[in-house]
């Protein structure tokens, strides 16, 4: 870890509000996308500022604890390609001991602007939390690689505690050593499941069931993204080798369709097969004894930073939308680059090369003296392509089971925060007054609340709208909540530009 | 020993964990219940997305605890609902 070492040292005090340059391209998002689209750039000369929420570089795939707890709170032994997060790590100490690079974890971006011929990003620092100090960026190139986060679908009971999203699980192993439940269910779709299923099994939980609601036989129609990503192949053989050593039943074709608590958290888990449609199988119902469950259903582009500068957006393939970017990770925006998950869902591999080309696309729209110190631009796009092909495989064999909403009662909460249920849902559609989720917002509060329909957005979506369309998440322009003397300072007098 | 107070008891966390990680490493996994049905909620998203993990850290309210990090002395209070 010694490559890592002085990463996320250069946090103490600045100014209150640094609203001067910022360099000629900020990332939003220390992910493997921000990662390798910084060091890509900072490598070909540009100067960068490097912006996450988070307490270390990593984003959620590579989420880790805050440098000084590596040693108090071991994770690495729970990472997949950690050679590469290494080798990212250095290079991006490296430009910030020369100054060429400003790392700024514990910063939430709340909002993004165009500036005349570049961007302003408005973010808060809680380094030292519930304080908020304001800071304003400024570069002539802005790169946004914000990831995605876990797509849940309601079932009843699934806003018991300890019901979490697979995710949740894995950020609270990651990132805090801390393993949530003695006996665990998982169930969903998608591979995530299981470096889930084997991160909780090595860390001692009794992982009872993992539930995929997909078919694998689904795998067999797309023989030629599985040929060519035998990487791919070999991850999937480490978990299920680690999956048969901790006795770990995987059941495929089968949901989690209800949940029932005792003392305060989940008890019961219900589990079903299912039928082709995703319809639970009369007589197949069973009752599994759990104090934690985790469910993810695909994962959601988090574009609430590109949504408000106007770029376009195209169908992801797996019933989201995600930005539209062309060969070279340009947006249709111009000088607004993104990179990742935001591009529809695809893993850390493919996050790495489409942060790779991003860069390049910078220094050459800048006109950056310096050239990119990796891989060509053509092999870094052959490997977008093989691994995009892989995602749309993926996204065609773990399926959203149309017929999901057969599990829901009229009484399930589809959102949390407002506490909507599904009937009031389903009442709007058949008043024929809602026809997408923003509609049922107006109409029910469904993603109103707190997390601004993140959480039930998809599932409105699928409730009321037309089959295949699919989900567009609303526009919103704050972020994440800030403090009205946040807003307050944020607001420059010398910034006018009248 | 390295603490901060919930409620005013104090929890013990390894430095570097979160407001979260540490409560759910204590064993609790709700801390809070809705304005609406009085329902408890605690650790949903892990991540910062879902806001079900709501605290007030040391008079602040409105704070995520799976993403605060944890520091000695924070005084921690829960239990409250959710209106702001």
């Amino acid at each position: 870890m010694s490559e890592a070492r002085d990463l996320g040292m250069t946090s103490e005090p600045r100014d209150p509000v640094a609203s001067s340059g910022s360099g000629d391209l900020v990332v939003v998002g220390a992910g493997p996308a921000g990662m390798a689209a910084a060091a890509t750039a900072l490598d070909g000369g540009l100067r960068v500022t490097l912006v996450d929420s988070g307490a270390a570089p990593g984003g959620q795939f590579w989420r880790h604890p805050p440098l000084f707890a590596r040693e108090t709170v071991p994770t690495a032994d729970l990472h997949h390609g950690l050679s590469t997060y290494r080798a990212l790590c250095a290079t991006l100490s490296a430009h910030e001991r020369t100054g060429r690079l400003t790392l700024l974890l514990n910063h939430h971006v709340w909002t993004t602007a165009r500036d005349g011929d570049g961007f302003t990003v408005h973010a808060v620092d809680r380094g030292r939390a519930p304080e908020e100090r304001t800071v304003v960026l400024r570069a002539p190139a802005l790169l946004v690689a914000t990831g995605a986060y876990d797509r849940q679908l309601p079932f009843p009971g699934w806003d018991l505690p300890g019901v979490l999203t697979a995710g949740g699980l894995q950020s609270l192993l990651k990132g805090g050593g801390v393993v949530a439940g003695r006996r665990v269910v998982l169930g969903g779709t998608g591979p995530f499941l299981l470096p889930v299923a084997a991160s909780l099994a090595a860390r001692g939980a009794k992982v009872v069931a993992v539930c995929e609601a997909a078919a694998p036989s689904a795998w067999l129609r797309h023989p030629g993204a599985l040929l060519r990503n035998p990487a791919k192949w070999a991850e999937g053989a480490r978990y299920a080798g680690t999956l048969a050593r901790h006795r770990v039943p995987v059941r495929t074709r089968t949901a989690i369709v209800g949940a029932e608590g005792a003392q305060g958290r989940v008890a019961v888990v219900r589990t079903a097969s299912l039928d082709a449609d995703g319809r639970p199988l009369p007589g197949t119902e069973r009752r599994i004894e759990a104090d934690t469950v985790g469910v993810g259903w695909g994962f959601v582009p988090q574009l609430d930073l590109l949504l408000p500068l106007g770029c376009d957006l195209t169908d992801a393939g797996d019933g989201t939308m995600a930005a539209a970017v062309d060969d070279g990770q340009r947006t249709t925006v111009p000088r607004l680059y993104t990179a990742g998950e935001t591009c529809g869902v695809g893993g850390a591999a493919l996050a790495v090369s489409e942060g790779r080309l991003a860069a390049v696309s910078v220094l050459s729209d800048l006109a950056a003296p310096g050239r990119p110190g990796t891989r060509r631009p053509a092999a870094e796009r052959r490997a977008v392509a093989r691994h995009r092909a892989f995602a749309r495989a993926m996204a065609q064999a773990h399926p959203l089971p149309p017929a999901w909403p057969a599990w829901l009662t009229d009484d399930t909460p589809v959102c949390r925060c407002e506490e909507v249920t599904a009937g009031a849902v389903r009442s709007a559609r058949a008043d024929g007054a809602a026809a997408d989720h923003r509609q049922v917002k107006q109409l029910t509060r469904a993603g109103m609340g707190w997390c601004q329909g993140r959480m039930c957005g998809p599932a409105v979506h699928c409730l009321v709208s037309a089959r295949h369309q699919p989900y567009a998440p609303a526009e919103r322009l704050i972020a994440t909540p800030v403090t009205l003397g946040a807003l307050a300072d944020s607001v420059e007098p010398t910034s006018d530009p009248s | 020993m390295t603490a901060f107070t919930v409620d005013g008891e104090p929890l013990p966390f390894v430095p570097g964990q979160t407001l979260a990680a540490a409560l759910v490493a204590s064993g609790r996994v709700a801390w809070r219940t809705t304005r609406g049905g009085q329902r408890p909620r605690g650790i949903f998203c892990g991540i910062g997305v879902c806001y079900d993990c709501l605290v007030t850290v040391d008079g602040t309210g409105g704070q995520r605890a799976c993403l605060v990090q944890a520091r000695a002395g924070m005084a921690v209070t829960t239990g409250e609902t959710d209106d702001e």
